[in-house]
């Protein structure tokens, strides 16, 4: 029986010639990621256990992106926990101020993951890394501090639900429409304790930005991780970012799939998902009209500078509706400067979007951009749980970067094909 | 291990920014937590749980954020075990590693009436509605996750064995179950 990209990786890592669904395995981890909300109370369950030595310091990665820059004197504190921390223990790969973004945008342009890389991280959004064709998960604080300690971790080789996507995409439809779609067809819970393969043509046709927010929702149906084939789209992205070359692994033509599903894009709109679940997906039309009050662009899912590009051109020239605010965030150092010199931030300014700097704040209702009750907010990132952004009267309605920017202009939720 | 105590039941899909929203993520004190937990379905929901108590929900419990926060404040509000139609994968392992059960059981939600009296035996695999005088059986956890639970958790569990053999240690015990 051929295995599945997913199941080699794990097989690599765990010394093993093959594995199969089921198995309980012992792997090796090439990368172990930390935030400051995640890492912290890592620290302090380590703390409980006498602080044992880090057998795997050299591939911990920590990135201060949640609270940062610091909301308040706690999260200040929790932040020189974790910097003394970071210089005592030696941690190269340590991310914070005017070097620091969203992790999940941060690692792929640093170059820090590359093709068949086994990681673990502290933050449910991990799988974005699947659209490199790493194996990557979300982990809690104490399976992050057993990792930090190991170097390893274990885990039960998960059953691989295949989604092959075909046809060509329409106007103003991109990777996050394609992927609340699917969510929307197979369910939040479609995929639970699953991989899902990313396969098919339109895959392939797809940039790396667009992979990667495929990849970084497959969390919301519940997958482990969600995972492509490496190609030379990827080889590309990495050829100047990375030293390390990774390992390109396929899924055998006879590997076993729990569940295979085609699905058609020719048909697939833009799409906007109704609060409170990311899979309340419905075609921009359907949900056209509902008044806002917020327009956020940004995040790890949508806040690379193909997304700032796209929310640009809808911007230039135009403003937003006056009973709105309109927030953008670049999700990193280096979007924001390269968005900067294309003169993207000028055009944000003059549609009086508020430019804000790379951090998870607004996306979790952390800090910047909280909603009041009854507020609304319409959002380019992956959660619209009740109170994600602020009060638990408040709504989140989910899109893409295209329609959020043409609905800031028009103060409700809008096609961006009827701007044009 | 038994467990014993009176049911909460909860919906379908409750996520992790439902148990604990982002804003108190900076905070790590359970007892603050615990105040705050699942506050948006009600206010001062903590208040009505005794220590021992044991949640009923419905699927996909725990899904969403992997914020440990979560498991950490039902913990201190008290409740001693969950039983799920199904949970969200990053919880599941939270609420192992924390030394709290989590138990998947078939339509758990039809088969309880809140605040019906229960036992659980997580080693047998059963759980008695003490209102019904009825038994229900699920599959037993696998024995490595019973020990990490005996242990109180992961990182107990890492300190009992030698932390080189780890996890070698407990795969064993797993592989051999
Ligand atoms: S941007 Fe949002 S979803 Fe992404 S890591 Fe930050 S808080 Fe999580």
């Amino acid at each position: 029986m051929g295995m599945t990209i997913s199941q080699k990786i794990l097989a690599a890592h765990a010394n093993l010639q093959s594995v199969k669904s089921g198995d309980i395995i012992s792997v090796k981890l090439d990368t172990i990621l930390g935030n400051d909300i995640s890492a912290f109370m890592a620290l302090e369950e380590l703390e409980k256990i006498g602080r044992p030595p880090l057998q795997a310091a050299r591939n911990i990665i920590l990135v201060l992106d949640h609270f940062t820059p610091n909301k308040d004197i706690g999260t200040a504190e929790q932040c020189r926990v974790l910097r003394e921390f970071a210089e005592g223990a030696g941690i190269e790969h340590y991310f914070e101020g005017g070097r620091s973004g969203i992790e999940h945008a941060l690692l792929p342009e640093a170059g820090l993951v590359v093709p068949g890389d086994l990681i673990v991280g502290g933050d449910s959004h991990t799988c974005t890394y699947g659209a490199l064709g790493a194996f990557a998960m979300g982990v809690g604080s104490t399976d992050l501090a057993a990792a930090m300690v190991l170097g390893k971790t274990w885990l039960k080789v998960p059953e691989t639900i295949r989604i092959n996507y075909y046809g060509i995409l329409g106007e103003w439809v991109g990777g996050k429409d394609l992927i609340l779609y699917t969510i929307g067809k197979i369910g939040t819970d479609g995929a639970l304790g699953k991989t899902i393969e990313f396969y098919g043509p339109t895959v392939k046709s797809l940039d790396v930005e667009d992979r990667l927010t495929m990849a970084n929702m497959a969390v919301e149906a519940g997958a482990v991780n969600g995972i492509m084939e490496p190609d030379p789209v990827i080889q590309n992205f990495l050829a100047d970012r990375s030293r390390r070359k990774g390992i390109y692994f396929t899924s055998d033509y006879d590997a076993n799939y729990e569940q295979e599903l085609n699905i058609d894009v020719f048909s697939i709109t833009p799409q906007v998902a109704l609060p409170p679940s990311p899979g309340n997906a419905v075609s921009v039309q359907e949900a056209s009209g509902i008044k806002i009050n917020q327009v956020f662009i940004g995040s790890c899912t949508n806040g690379r500078i193909g997304d700032l590009r796209v929310a640009a051109k809808i911007l230039k020239g135009r403003k937003a509706d006056s009973r709105i605010r309109l927030l953008i965030s670049p999700a990193t150092p280096g979007i924001y400067r390269q968005a900067m010199e294309e003169g993207l931030l000028k055009i944000f300014s003059e549609a009086d979007a508020v430019i804000l700097p790379p951090s998870c704040g607004v996306c979790f209702g952390g800090h910047l951009g909280i909603l009041a009750k009854g507020e609304v907010c319409l959002s380019t990132t992956n959660r619209n749980f009740k109170g994600r952004m602020g009060h638990p009267d408040s709504k989140v309605y989910l899109t893409s970067p295209a329609v959020a920017a043409a609905s800031a202009v028009r103060g409700k939720i809008t096609q961006p094909s009827s701007l044009t | 291990m038994i467990f014993r105590g009176k049911v909460w039941i909860l919906e379908n899909n409750i996520d992790t920014d439902m148990i604990i929203p982002g804003k108190y993520l900076s905070f790590t004190d359970p007892s603050f937590l615990a105040e705050h937990c699942l506050e948006a379905i009600e206010k001062g929901w903590s208040n009505k749980i005794a220590k021992g108590d044991i949640l009923i929900a419905g699927k996909n419990f725990g899904c969403g954020s992997s914020r440990e926060h979560a498991v950490v404040a039902l913990k201190a509000a008290g409740i001693s075990c969950i039983m799920a139609e199904s949970f969200g994968a990053i919880f599941f392992r939270n609420s192992i590693n924390l030394g709290l059960p989590a138990v998947e059981i078939k339509e758990a939600r039809k088969r309880f009436n809140e605040k019906d009296m229960v036992e659980v035996d997580l080693e047998a695999g059963k759980v008695r509605n003490m209102a019904s005088q009825k038994t229900y059986l699920f599959p037993p956890l696998p024995s490595i996750v019973l020990d990490i639970l005996k242990a109180g958790g992961l990182l107990p569990f890492i300190g009992k064995t030698n932390p080189n053999n780890f996890p070698a240690s407990y795969l064993r015990s797993t592989l051999s179950s």
